[in-house]
């Protein structure tokens, strides 16, 4: 593995610091650009394992909104983002639908759920 | 003609006007009404199904509808009247409302009045872009009711004017659904909206942030074919030979929102040049006693947490006067924006106490101090590790009896 140096954009607080790092293989180095601690966990996650809260909609059939809002239960891997939103997006759903409630279990065999956002009731017939 | 009579009048079903209906009942007025345009209660939190409100609030991260249905269930175990589908028309200072839905039309009358009426995204109009007029150019609030709403992609090459928190979000959620988002332009030198999301909208995707650039011109004959973009320099005028074309089928603009205050205007409420809302007292009470202004109306905020407080606030005060009979007025000072300050909320106090402020910086900087003065002397100082336009900065002060008896004014600046 080469050693690469890299610089991110924390995100803790709005500060915003420019954090430098490298990283080879899974040995992350600090080089400078931090204020504080919460910084170089922030960079290290990032190096080594980047995660995101993914939001994202899934068509509904019969409801009174074409499509519910949906997110992941926990952080999705960056590299898995759009495996995951292409599958989702072959999927639909029937109304009617509760916040809260389990839309896709397990997708793409990565352990990870996608749960209702948002309430969607039968569409009433006019 | 429908007549009803209420104590309060709530116009807007947004975060605003839930916050503040659900705070005016817990504060004990029974008839209160909510009126709003919609067939949905939640306003635009419905369409922006990102997470990352409630954060300060709640200490959760939930999604805009998670958000508002959190209130639309507290909402509902009230006794609120809601009147969704329902377009006020008119309004006026006996505080009669005119408001028409599909049973006809409705006179009512309250004795209190809170506008929660929101806001209204900047157009292309706003800075007149030149060239033709084809189909292809959207808000990118639009943009977003579109997609998440209602399942429509408005195009497939795609370019952001401004990068205001929503078109940072439409750049990555246009991405999500498959579009090709060519890059994001913003006329500053830096990014309006947050730095979380240009890190986790635009960074995470490749999206380029073309900084200091603006759109100069808008060519197709039907949809849009091609915008030109160029550099603009410290004073944002437009650097010659730097312009450049980018082939594109839609033009999202993200400049801004605008108070949305017709019906405040019609009752000749008075109205701050700077926040384009109403000017308010520590109660959010407006110019005319009885009319109160919460939420997007009053001011943009950036995160709905603060938004709610303030519309509680609102709300809460509201329930507190009801059956006061506006007496004498009382003296008040006006707070006035001195050095780095672009507007100050409230803009008037007439009651001593710990009044919470809220303001917004004119230019990002790093270690700051806000001072407020009052007849030459500091009466309070604040240090801010960071300040930016893009975060209101949120503060309690206690202002005394004698700061009111003796001044007319008091200043805030941000060194």
């Amino acid at each position: 593995m080469k050693k690469e140096k890299k610089c991110i954009t924390c995100i803790v607080c709005p500060i915003g610091c420019k954090i430098y790092y490298t990283i080879e293989g899974n040995n992350f180095e600090l080089i400078e650009g931090n204020k504080c601690k919460r910084g170089v966990e922030y960079a290290r996650s990032e190096a080594l394992d980047p995660r995101r809260m993914l939001t994202t909609s899934v068509l509904v059939k019969n409801g009174e909104w074409p499509l519910v809002s949906v997110k992941s239960n926990k952080p999705v891997p960056k590299k898995l983002i759009f495996k995951v939103l292409q599958k989702i997006k072959t999927l639909s759903v029937n109304a009617p639908i509760k916040s809260g409630q389990i839309i896709i279990k397990n997708v793409e065999g990565s352990n990870i759920d996608f749960i209702a956002t948002k309430t969607i009731k039968v569409i009433k017939d006019n | 003609m429908i007549n009803q009579n209420v104590d309060l009048a709530i116009i807007g079903a947004g975060p605003a006007g839930l916050a503040s209906a659900l705070s005016a009942s817990e504060n004990g007025i029974n008839k209160i009404i909510v009126l709003d345009r919609n067939d949905w209660l939640g306003g635009i939190l419905t369409q922006c199904i990102h997470d990352g409100f409630g954060v300060e609030e709640t200490g959760e991260s939930m999604t805009g509808p998670e958000y508002a249905e959190m209130y639309i269930k507290k909402v509902k175990k009230k006794k609120i009247k809601i009147m969704k589908e329902t377009m006020v028309l008119d309004i006026n200072k006996k505080k009669e409302i005119t408001a028409v839905n599909k049973k006809g039309l409705h006179k009512i009358k309250t004795k209190k009045v809170i506008f929660a009426t929101g806001c209204r995204e900047k157009t292309r109009w706003h800075i007149m872009i030149p060239g033709d007029r084809p189909s292809g150019i959207y808000t990118a609030g639009v943009a977003q009711g579109f997609i998440n709403l209602y399942n429509k992609i408005p195009g497939k090459n795609v370019v952001i004017l401004g990068s205001g928190d929503v078109g940072l979000i439409m750049a990555r959620r246009l991405k999500f659904e498959g579009a090709n988002v060519i890059g994001v332009v913003e006329i500053l030198p830096y990014a309006s909206g947050l730095p979380r999301n240009v890190v986790q909208c635009l960074d995470d995707y490749d999206i380029p942030l073309y900084l200091n650039h603006t759109v100069t011109y808008i060519r197709g004959r039907e949809r849009l074919e091609s915008i030109k973009i160029a550099q603009v320099n410290q004073n944002m005028q437009i650097i010659p030979k730097t312009e450049k074309e980018i082939k594109c089928d839609t033009l999202l603009l993200s400049l801004g929102l605008i108070p949305e205050n017709e019906l405040a205007k019609k009752i000749d409420i008075k109205i701050d040049k700077i926040t384009g809302g109403p000017i308010v007292n520590q109660n959010l009470e407006t110019s005319e006693p009885d009319f109160y202004a919460c939420g997007n109306c009053l001011q943009v905020y950036d995160t709905v947490d603060a938004l709610s407080i303030d519309a509680k606030k609102a709300g809460k005060q509201a329930a507190i006067n009801i059956n006061k009979k506006n007496g004498k007025k009382s003296k008040s000072i006006a707070i006035k924006p001195g050095k780095g300050v672009r507007y100050i909320i409230p803009q008037k106090i007439d009651k001593p106490g710990k009044i919470h402020m809220s303001l917004r910086v004119k230019k990002p900087q790093k270690k700051s101090k806000l001072t407020i003065i009052s007849k030459g002397e500091e009466i309070f100082n604040k240090k801010l590790p960071w300040v930016n336009p893009a975060n209101m900065v949120i503060f309690d002060v206690k202002i005394t009896r004698e700061i009111i008896k003796s001044s007319n004014t008091i200043e805030v600046n941000i060194d």
